[in-house]
């Protein structure tokens, strides 16, 4: 009797097992089918080249150009990391080589918490704190007016959350440098900077390529504190203290109207499929790179 | 010989800076969340659900937010976990030998755990008005779930990786199946992990605004049921900063207290508990 039930325990923990696998591998497809479903209808209207490339947004007369939040979400993007990546490096490069093991036990937790503080509260301090940097202080010293409310702002505060992401993924990719090439280096009267710029910046490069490369895709999405600070205008921006309104800021924001109008609604569809495949491609590059970069060790 | 030590020192230089940098820029935004939100965190914050008038500045509090916050992460944390313990057991017990599956496993985990959390909202939207469920508890809870899902998988993976093979083996010996090994070894070895991810999982479901903005909806109410509409402490942030009323806005900033509160509380027990865990690990 028992055995019998043993035996039924194991065939359901298997079939649940099975669920779960097949749950996962299915998921991005059905991500994937839904979206391009629900944007059909706005790809064959419009055509893809003049979706992607036109700049004429009028949702009531059916013109969806997603020219300028494609422009906006690639500057904010490339500003975020920009602004990142000399804190990212040196960071993560001190506390692989240099700190002491007590430096990174309280460096740690730091990074955590900084990962694990939701975006809206980064969009918060964004408003309180950068906002009116940028408004008061950076844009009279370059001679421009600005409310703060800026394509800068959004890039500063995403540079912002970027750290704590790039910054853990730095610090894996600069640990898989054998320790003895290092040394090696070392021992030949190389100084530490030297063998650090020489060897592990070196060795290291596609790793550092592909974490920034995780990074971009990382800010490419992110929504919440980035439309809280960038001021959500449409237009093409035609400086850094201009206002922007990337994709997902377009997403998030029109989520109410877009029921009444199915052109509209298949529109934002098309927006969420853009960052969808933007991520995934970004992604696998990344990822691709970093089995590389193992396999090669 | 001298312009190497002064690019050593400059660099070294760079690098504390940009280090201290971190933990400074922690504090601020800390301490600043605080400073804005203390005045105007009150018992009546904490206690009550809006009243009429509150978006006008009167009287009420954000029992709503926070109530609705706690089902809705802890309804999807739940539904999540049924996924994902199964799932990383498996990766590391029944497919311990396939490397090609666990690997191709991990990829998709990476890759779902990459899409941006507005892109779950808009799926999870699609999915809602696909089976007529209207914006509830209920389609914020799995369009969460969704989004959690390789956050918890990949925590609960990096903790049984470690758990040696060799107590594995000891206990197939006896005469154990797969399933034996797996929900009563593995679980347990693995149990302060396991609540670590769950953590985790929970702190990034309380605070994503993206996911929840097109399917739960917003309501004064505290929800009674899963198909009623729900109020989030982020999505209360968010609209409350909006409005042009200085009372409103600092009751946003007293959200956003409650709500730094309850992740930097999340993260203190994860690292409890982690630590714990490293002390009593078998290796």
């Amino acid at each position: 009797m028992y055995v019998t039930l043993r035996k039924i325990k194991d065939r359901f923990s298997n079939a649940w097992i099975s669920a779960a696998q097949f749950f996962v591998f299915a998921l991005p497809v059905a991500i994937f089918i839904s979206l391009f479903y629900k944007s059909f209808l706005v790809m064959q209207t419009s055509g893809i080249g003049d979706l992607l490339f036109s700049s004429v947004w009028r949702p009531m007369a059916g013109q969806f150009g997603f020219y300028p939040f494609i422009i906006s979400s690639l500057w904010i993007t490339f500003l975020g990391l920009v602004i990142t990546a000399p804190v990212c490096l040196l960071s993560a490069i001190y506390l692989t080589y240099y700190g002491s093991n007590k430096l990174s036990g309280i460096m740690q937790p730091v990074i955590d918490i900084l990962a694990g503080i939701p975006s809206v509260i980064y969009g918060v301090w964004g408003v309180l704190i950068i906002v009116p940097f940028t408004g008061r202080y950076l844009a009279p010293l370059f001679g421009y007016e600005s409310t703060g409310f800026s394509i800068l702002a959004g890039g500063i505060v995403l540079a912002i959350m970027l750290i704590p992401f790039i910054l853990n993924i730095l610090i894996e990719v600069f640990r898989t440098v054998p320790a003895e090439q290092f040394e090696a280096s070392l021992s030949l009267g190389a100084t530490k900077w030297d063998s650090i710029k020489n060897v592990v910046i070196r060795r290291s490069f596609p790793g550092i390529v592909s974490a920034f490369g995780l990074g971009l895709s990382r800010a490419f999405g992110e929504t919440i504190a980035v439309l809280m600070v960038v001021g959500n205008v449409v237009g093409i921006p035609e400086n850094l203290f201009d206002p922007g309104y990337p994709l997902p800021a377009l997403i998030a924001n029109n989520y109410g109207e877009m029921l009444s109008i199915p052109m509209f609604d298949s529109a934002l569809m098309f927006a969420a499929l853009i960052l969808f495949v933007v991520v995934v491609i970004f992604n696998m590059l990344s990822r691709g790179l970093i089995i590389y970069l193992e396999k090669r060790q | 010989m001298k312009i190497k030590k002064l690019e050593e020192r400059f660099f070294y230089l760079l690098m504390i800076l940009s280090t201290s940098f971190l933990a400074i820029l922690l504090l601020f935004i800390v301490s600043i969340i605080i400073y804005k939100g203390l005045p105007s965190l009150s018992w009546e914050m904490l206690s009550q659900t809006p009243k009429g008038g509150y978006y006008l500045g009167r009287e009420g509090g954000l029992l709503n937010a926070i109530v609705g916050s706690a089902y809705l992460a802890s309804g999807a944390v739940i539904l999540a976990l049924s996924v994902s313990l199964p799932l990383s057991l498996a990766m590391n017990v029944h497919l311990r030998n396939n490397k090609r599956i666990i690997n191709s496993i991990r990829l998709i985990l990476d890759l779902l755990w990459g899409i941006p959390s507005v892109v779950y909202g808009a799926f999870g939207f699609t999915i809602m008005i696909y089976l007529g469920i209207k914006a509830s508890l209920l389609a914020g809870i799995i369009t969460v779930s969704v989004f959690i899902l390789p956050i918890m998988v990949r925590a609960m993976d990096e903790v049984m990786k470690n758990v040696p093979f060799t107590l594995l083996e000891s206990a197939f010996s006896l005469g154990s199946t797969k399933r034996e090994v797996a929900f009563k070894v593995v679980t347990r070895q693995c149990f302060p992990g396991i609540i670590t991810a769950v953590l985790l999982a929970f702190g990034r479901g309380i605070g994503d605004v993206a996911a929840v903005l097109f399917t739960t909806g917003y309501t004064d109410n505290i929800p009674t049921s899963l198909m009623d509409q729900t109020a989030t402490l982020p999505l209360a942030v968010f609209f409350q900063l909006g409005s042009p009323i200085p009372e409103v806005q600092n009751r946003a900033y007293a959200a956003a207290l409650i709500l730094t509160i309850i992740i930097l509380t999340i993260s203190v027990v994860t690292r409890f508990l982690s630590r714990k865990y490293h002390k009593t690990r078998i290796n």
